[in-house]
């Protein structure tokens, strides 16, 4: 067992507003520059839905993530080392800009200035080009169904499931899917990577690209299952969610995270067995991925666990932290939240409770039951076993079956009648379980959505000191270093 | 393992995106939109530049119990940062390339600026060079002095020739910048401007609220809502357009309460639903009357249940007796019978109602109607007590049992023009005249009219299957929703109700509210909620969220924004009738009343009530008169507006003299956001290119109004805009000033959604030459002043015409019941004697020095600290206050400085309850003296909790309890309104100081709607169907990227979906003309059109059109084919309706007041065509 660290982050798919405030977040403090415009490194979709880029999830076309060889060796879906390289200047598996949208702007300044006796308007031109274009994409194009059932029909878990769902008026479902990097425990982006400019930061678990090192190739781009690392075609250099590093490092949450008005987000430091990553993700049945991904995932109480943390160098407050967040109970002991797409075999780290939804039309709720039955809600069943657990239907049913539980369990105690037996017996969940859950998701203070503590900053000054120290003389290495940090790091190809 | 790689060093690299990070201050400001969501957010600075916003999270915990606040934003409010150094920021005064010409021509021909504007604007020829190009570009930079020195000049002129009624400003909803509201509308109370409302114009205001409860809106908290069990979300976007505060909707799931969304469309709120009803736009009450059918039948007819019933008695008018009156072979409902029907020589008898009480079996004058308001016997209560005898009384609900005789009555119906006819047990009257009349229960007019059949009265349905008014069966064949469904959710949110003692929930909001026939809808829905006893409830009642705004430092803006400290009095407008009139939008009469009601009326014309309604005092009109108001002799104009030597301007709209002349806007988007019929705006208001092809055909419809033609083209003269960006409106007007952003100036903001009051401070200064609005007015005045010492010297009488005001005495002054004896009861003309306040409203004159104009503007008046001023009802004297801000802020001639925002901040702050201790036991102990009721226990405690301006700067603060607001908050709770009236026996501001099922006026009953009843959406207008249009109910919701129109234009917001204006339509009914995702298509009808592109669904319902309200006209947007122009803008094929019920006045809850009553701008009962658009 190698315990390491990891922030992990859980979305409460139920609660989501999709108000797109987190990504608005991440734009203004990442992707306002030149060669980042068309990037939004969270984003959310509109589901069923093509998502962004087009049909992102659709690994026949775009071969993400991992693969497992008919003799059970986990490879690149892209293909290996030597396929790789001869395929160096020519990607076939590269997104172009028309799976994102041509990112513009207008002709603003012509309601000010122009002088030709007609209403001005202001009229969209590229950023790119700076040419006159006409919009006819966009990173959310299909907001709350728009677009309808031809749009639909492009979402790629839709097309595995077409006779299961109706595109009708009256059997209309949507839900919202905001999406950042998973910061995976098995990140095919970082495999993929020829000049290994891509890393898995120790103390955390962040997944970052080097900006000075990365040359460009792109592979990242084409490996990452999930389209969550992009092409900076001003730098030349890939880009992607830093999981807003310079803020957790802080003891900030990130701010996709603060920005969350449907207080959906919640992260903190888990645990899990590095030396086992590569065990889960081997299953041969995509199915069974989940269940070893929860099994490597360490329970922060257990001595051993806690033991072995320390001899690796985990400080005191990450264990105490880890212990703290809800996160852990949430992935691992109510089993309420699920690991989008998990049969990509990169472990992602950000997992999702799926959500509720109304009584399917012509159902009837009847008297004593007050809230429709899982398998009567309008979002098929499938569906999101199809985004969130390779298909397990009844994997997703169990997690609606918990959340309506909480509700059931919470009525009855507010109007002073014994909740029904069958809430315990089919969940597995006791009162303590369901009143802790509704403290969680229901009150979800700052303190349980965030758990984050500060970075040890103070070891990376000593590591300067050590390892780096010949280079900038003696003295106070912490005030001198940060003097001499350089500026702006952002290099053109 | 090459496959995963940690690594330890060489990642000095990582600074880059630190630095990106790094900031220099962050300080808490907010964003003064019109959205009600009030979010505290701090706002990040690095080298002098605003680089981006986050919220805070710092907002108090009101309990332990509840999910906090925080954080409180949303993706809009997150991309302001965007406009601050965005391409079209106003950086600079603005003004329209032909008028500068023009000014700079004739100043320097005449050397004297009145002169000047005289010669250009008395001259068609010149006005035409500008007015015509309103719109169309060519703005060029012009200095703030010369501005100023326009705009003082165009004023002085206006004032002179025309009157200080001629000049009007619009801007809206104070609680999103209160200061910021008050400066233009102070600038206006000093000179005697008109002042327009806002509230009633966009529709938001729920006119049932006044009707019921004599309240403009009081809503619970969002926080309020995690206290309910059965949520009904009907037709408010919670998601969408109320996204700080879904959260809670979200979260109170998780705590076991049920949630019902009703919407036409599957729109964003219904994810949270277990249950979606849709019924057909428009039909909503309909389902609701089926829902209170459901719910009166089964608990209050078929079974009791006692919690309701004594609700019933306590709080509502339903046991208070009406009169049945005969009418063309007819006995219908008439009015409350009053204390003066039955008993001589009652104090305010005309203005007390009646019950008939069970323990001593005779009738009873209880406590609580309006007339013990404005006595002094102490008894404005709601104590179940004989008001004569001191005694205990037990009213009854019902006669049924008692009663004296049956009789039939006739109960009108609009669903088809008619009458319903059902049996009532009545009882038989002696009057103090000696006649004998018959009167029932408004309880029993109510089951009567929702169709509860008890024992063997006839004319009843016989089952839920019975198709009559108003059963499920009924409603299925109007709304689409299965019987099944209403019945099951009404007997659950009832039981729910029982279960829990009323903590059911109804959030409705423009979905329901934007309708012509709103008014109907929300009576049929709080009737529900008044059967199971849901008002005034923590976790229940009626939570109307669209444009509700609440402004919680109620009386200290109220006082600088009209200047109350100097004026006692100020002219405002209800902007609907403004607008219709002056627009000429009347003289497209395409509804009359015929088309509303199966009853006779009065007029045709809805136009003529409004000469009615101003002339009867009962709503403003300004102009007022047909001449200068600074002309007319205080003495004798009453005898001259008698013989008609003065006429009132709203009689002649299109005669030059009674032209509106000068407009300002500030903080809104006036012209097309909220601009009902917006092109008859460009072509009448404006003079410039407009896409109207109706015809002017009411001519023969009118008898009280001045035909005149041609009708006029572009009556203003000059229209002035304050923004920070180039909006539609800005686009259009003459002058355009730059104003600083929500990141760049002090202010105070708070909401209804929650109970905290918080700053807006500058980040930066306004940058190029921006100022903040209360600075822009305060420069503009000290130059009026200036100018008005050389021009407009002296003091002058303004003779001013104000309406009857509810929360004065003036609301118990036409009680008509005289004139109902004496038909016809009420006439347009005026009898040959003009008593005010009886049969006309108020004259008074106020002296104004308009050289003194700056010096008022930049000080607090002496009249706060010299008299009691009447807020809300409670009068309240600042001797102290004034004093202590005297010492705080200095002081300019003995009076409190406040020549800066941040000084007005603090003001306002002090002088209101809310916010000041102090002052809220003040307006307690007032309102003991009045109720004879006693709120220590409230009130004990807060006298030293003073919220300063450096506390908000600090943290949100949660407000205090004030008399001034129904609801409490002390004891960690949250706010719902009306829990002070329900806990402690204070009447609501109504005819019988309780909520009203029953309303009793009779242009209210010459409609039939003296109860809820069932209107159909309009189809006014006509479009004509071919095989390549499509004919579609249109609907304007508020959309999901803009607040009504800021953003729609911001980079971020067009983005994120499709990077322009857009109409959602069906999938299907697209596809059968032809439209496909994201073409071009022009909407139009005889109104105007918009060409905008289509997104194509299937979560639309067939044969409705959405486009998302307040689009900008100025992106993106296409130039129509069919009209040869360029498309408008949502408001460009819709028209202004008048309801004649929204005029009324003078009368209890009737009453005028800014916002509050009055004509209503409503927009949905829209019929569009929509066909491609073609090259």
């Amino acid at each position: 067992m190698k315990v390491m660290v990891q922030f992990a982050a859980v979305f409460n798919l139920d609660k989501c507003l999709g108000c797109h405030a987190c990504s608005i977040a991440c734009k203004n403090l990442w992707t306002n520059r030149e060669g980042t415009e068309y990037m939004w490194w969270n984003n959310v979709e509109t589901k069923p839905g093509p998502g962004y880029p087009n049909q992102w999830e659709d690994q026949d076309k775009w071969h993400g993530g991992w693969i497992l060889t008919k003799d059970g060796k986990l490879k690149l879906a892209i293909g290996g080392r030597i396929a790789r390289l001869l395929e160096l200047f020519s990607n076939p598996y590269l997104p172009t800009i028309d799976d994102y949208y041509e990112p513009f702007t207008y002709t603003y300044s012509d309601l000010v200035k122009q002088d030709d006796g007609k209403q001005p308007v202001a009229k969209p031109i590229s950023l790119i080009s700076k040419k006159p274009i006409e919009i006819d994409k966009g990173p959310n194009w299909n907001d709350d169904l728009a677009g309808g059932t031809e749009t639909i029909l492009q979402d790629p878990n839709v097309k595995k499931l077409q006779d299961k769902i109706k595109t009708d008026f009256e059997n209309a479902f949507m839900m919202y899917l905001p999406r950042i990097c998973n910061h995976c425990l098995n990140p095919s982006c970082m495999a993929a990577c020829p000049a290994g400019a891509i890393y898995k930061r120790v103390e955390d678990g962040i997944v970052l690209t080097d900006q000075q090192k990365c040359r460009g190739w792109r592979f990242c781009i084409a490996a990452c299952p999930y389209k969550k690392v992009y092409y900076n075609w001003s730098t030349g250099k890939a880009e992607k969610c830093i999981l807003c590093y310079p803020r957790i490092e802080n003891g900030q949450p990130p701010a996709c995270f603060q920005q969350c008005v449907g207080r959906i987000r919640y992260i903190g430091p888990v645990f899990y067995d590095a030396d086992r990553v590569l065990w889960a993700v081997s299953a041969g049945d995509p199915k069974e991925i989940i269940d070893r991904h929860l099994e490597i995932i360490l329970d922060p109480y257990d001595p051993d666990v806690v033991k072995n943390a320390k001899e690796n160098g985990i400080d005191e407050d990450f264990i105490k932290t880890a212990q703290r967040t809800p996160v852990y109970k949430m992935m691992k002991v109510w089993r309420i939240a699920l690991p989008l797409h998990p049969e990509y075999r990169t472990l992602p780290m950000v997992w999702y409770i799926p959500p509720l939804s109304p009584i399917v039309e012509n159902m009837k709720i009847s008297d004593e039951q007050i809230f429709p039955l899982v398998d009567q809600m309008r979002i098929p069943l499938e569906y999101l076993a199809s985004l969130f657990t390779a298909g397990d239907v009844d994997r997703v049913k169990n997690v609606l079956k918990k959340l309506l539980a909480l509700r059931i369990y919470q009525r009855y105690i507010r109007l002073h009648k014994n909740p029904p037996g069958w809430i315990f017996k089919e969940t597995s969940l006791t009162e303590k379980d369901f009143e802790e859950m509704y403290k969680v998701l229901a009150i979800a203070k700052i303190e349980d959505r965030f758990v984050i503590p500060t970075a040890h900053k103070e070891k990376a000054i000593k590591m300067f000191e050590e390892e780096i120290a010949p280079e900038y003389g003696q003295g106070h290495r912490g005030m001198e270093i940060a003097a001499k940090k350089p500026r702006d790091l952002r290099l053109r190809a | 393992m090459t496959w995963q790689k940690f690594e330890n060093k060489g990642r000095e690299w990582e600074e880059f995106y630190r630095q990106r990070w790094a900031y220099a201050k962050a300080i808490r400001s907010t964003h003064g939109v019109n959205c009600t969501g009030s979010c505290s957010w701090l706002i990040y600075v690095k080298d002098g530049i605003i680089i981006t916003e986050m919220q805070a999270l710092d907002y108090p915990t009101i309990n332990e119990e509840i999910p906090p606040y925080e954080p409180r934003g949303c993706p809009r409010g997150a991309s302001f940062s965007w406009y601050e150094y965005a391409p079209h920021r106003i950086k600079h005064p603005y003004i329209r390339k032909q008028l500068l010409k023009l000014w700079r021509e004739e100043l320097e021909k005449t050397k004297d600026p009145i002169k000047a504007w005289e010669n250009i604007v008395e001259d068609p020829e010149k006005v035409k060079l500008y007015k015509e190009n309103r719109g169309k570009g060519g703005f060029v930079r012009i200095s703030w002095d010369e501005v100023e020195e326009l705009v003082s000049a165009a004023l002085i002129y206006t004032i002179k020739k025309y009157g200080p009624d001629r000049i009007a400003g619009f801007t809206p909803i104070p609680a999103m910048s209160m200061v910021s509201y008050a400066a233009g509308t102070r600038f206006l109370s000093l000179i005697g401007g008109v002042i327009m409302s806002f509230y009633d114009w966009y529709a938001d205001l729920p006119i049932a609220s006044p009707q019921v409860w004599g309240e403009q809106t009081d809503v619970p908290e969002s926080a309020d809502w995690f206290n309910s069990t059965y949520i009904i979300d009907w037709g408010t976007n919670i998601p969408q357009t109320r996204t700080p505060d879904a959260h809670f909707l979200s979260e109170v799931r998780y705590r076991g309460t049920k949630v019902v969304a009703i919407s036409p469309d599957y729109a964003e709120y219904v994810k949270f639903a277990d249950l979606w009803l849709h019924p057909k736009p428009g039909t909503d009450g309909a389902l609701a009357l089926a829902m209170a059918h459901v719910i009166a039948k089964e608990f209050h007819v078929d079974r009791q249940v006692k919690y309701f019933t004594e609700y019933l008695k306590k709080y509502t008018d339903a046991p208070f007796l009406v009169i049945l009156e005969q009418q063309n072979g007819r006995v219908i409902p008439g009015r409350f019978l009053r204390a003066s029907d039955i008993i001589e020589n009652v104090i305010n008898g005309e203005w007390k109602l009646v019950v008939y009480d069970t323990l001593k079996g005779r009738f009873v004058i209880p406590h609580g109607s309006i007339g013990f308001r404005w006595s002094d016997e102490k008894k404005w209560n709601l104590k179940l007590q004989d008001s004569l005898t001191g005694e205990n009384i037990e009213p009854a609900l019902t006669f049924l049992g008692i009663e004296d005789q049956r009789m039939m009555i006739s109960l009108t119906r609009l669903d088809e023009k008619g009458f319903i006819e059902r049996e009532i047990p009545v009882k038989l009257v002696k009057l103090a005249n000696g006649k004998q009349i018959c009167v029932t229960t408004v309880f029993d007019l109510l089951l009567a009219n929702l169709g509860i059949k008890r024992g063997d009265l006839k004319g009843y349905p016989t089952s839920y299957d019975d198709d009559k008014p108003y059963t499920p069966a009924w409603q299925e064949k109007i709304t689409g929703v299965p019987r099944d469904l209403v019945i099951q959710v009404a007997r659950e949110f009832a039981k729910n109700a029982e279960d829990t003692n009323g903590k059911s929930m109804i959030l409705v909001g423009a979905g329901v509210n934007h309708w012509f026939n709103s008014d109907l809808i929300y009576r049929a829905i709080i009737t529900i909620l008044m059967l199971i006893g849901a008002i005034g409830v923590n976790g229940g009642g009626w939570a109307h969220y669209v444009g509700q705004e609440k402004v919680r430092p109620f009386e200290g803006w109220q006082t600088i924004a009209f200047a109350r400290d100097w004026m006692p009095a100020t002219r405002f407008q209800n902007t609907t009738t403004w607008i219709y009139i002056h627009s000429d939008q009347w003289k497209y009469g395409s509804l009359t009343l015929d088309k509303l009601t199966p009853n006779n009326t009065l007029y045709k014309h809805p136009a003529d009530y409004i000469v009615l309604a101003v002339k009867r005092g009962w709503t403003p009109f300004y102009p007022q008169f047909d001449k200068n108001p600074l002309n007319l002799s205080p003495e004798n104009v009453i005898d001259k507006i008698s013989s008609g030597e003065v006429g009132f301007a709203i009689t002649d709209p299109d005669n030059p003299i009674n032209f509106p002349r000068i407009l300002f806007i500030w903080r809104a988007n006036l012209l097309f956001s909220s601009g009902k019929g917006s092109e008859y705006i460009l072509k009448h208001l404006l003079g410039t290119h407009n896409s109207v092809s109706n015809t002017e055909d009411a001519k023969d419809k009118m008898t009280e109004i001045t035909w005149r033609e041609p009708t006029p083209i572009g009556k203003l003269d000059l229209i002035v805009d304050l923004n920070f960006r180039m909006d539609s409106s800005a686009l259009y007007s003459d002058i355009v000033l730059p104003a600083a952003t929500w990141y760049e100036k002090y202010d105070i903001s708070s909401t209804d959604m929650h109970t905290f009051v918080h700053p807006f401070q500058p980040a930066i200064d306004p940058p190029w030459e921006a100022r903040n609005d209360w600075d822009i007015f305060v420069n503009l005045a000290k130059k009026f002043s200036e100018m008005a010492s050389r021009y407009l010297n002296g003091k002058h009488k303004d003779v001013v015409y104000l309406p009857l005001f509810h929360d004065t005495p003036d609301e118990i002054s036409q009680s008509l019941i005289e004139e109902e004896l004496d038909p016809p009861y009420i006439s347009a003309h005026l009898a040959s004697k003009i008593i005010p306040k009886r049969n006309f409203g108020n004259l008074i004159v106020i002296e104004r020095d308009y050289t003194k104009v700056y010096e008022m503007m930049i000080s607090l008046g002496p009249l706060i600290r010299d008299k009691e001023l009447l807020y809300v009802g409670i009068p309240v004297n600042y001797r102290k206050e004034y004093e202590e801000l005297k010492e705080e802020l200095g002081e300019i001639d003995d009076r409190p400085d406040i020549k800066e925002a941040k000084k007005v901040a603090e003001v306002i702050l002090r002088l209101s309850g809310a916010t000041n201790g102090e002052v809220s036991v003040k307006e307690y102990k007032q309102l003991e003296v009045k109720t004879g009721l006693n709120f220590s226990d409230l009130y004990e405690g807060i006298s030293e909790i003073k919220i300063k301006f450096d506390d908000i700067i600090a943290s949100p603060k949660r407000v205090i309890d004030s008399p001034i607001e129904s609801g409490i908050v002390k004891g960690e709770r949250t706010y719902n309104p009306f829990t002070f009236n329900i806990e402690y026996e204070v009447p609501w501001r109504t005819l019988s100081g309780r909520q009203h099922f029953y309303l009793d006026h009779p242009i209210i009953r010459e409609l039939g709607e003296q109860l809820p009843i069932y209107a159909p959406p309009l189809e006014y207008n006509k479009v004509i169907k071919d095989k390549d249009t499509l004919v579609l109910r249109y609907l304007t919701p508020h959309g999901k990227w803009q607040i009504h129109s800021t953003f729609m234009d911001n980079l971020r917001m067009l983005t994120l979906f499709r990077g322009g204006p857009v109409i959602w339509l069906n999938e299907e009914d697209a596809r059968s003309v032809g439209i496909k995702d994201n073409e071009w298509v022009e909407v139009f009808n005889e109104n105007g059109v918009t060409v905008v592109r289509a997104v194509v669904s299937n979560r639309i319902p067939r044969g409705t059109a959405i486009m998302y309200h307040a689009q900008e006209r100025t992106v993106y947007i296409n130039e129509s084919r069919l009209r040869g122009i360029i498309g408008g803008s949502h408001n460009a094929v819709t028209m202004v309706h008048i309801k004649p019920t929204w005029l009324i006045g003078g009368y209890a809850q009737f009453s005028y007041a800014l916002n509050y009553y009055g004509a209503v701008g409503t927009q949905r009962d829209t019929i569009v065509a929509v066909r491609r658009w073609r090259t």
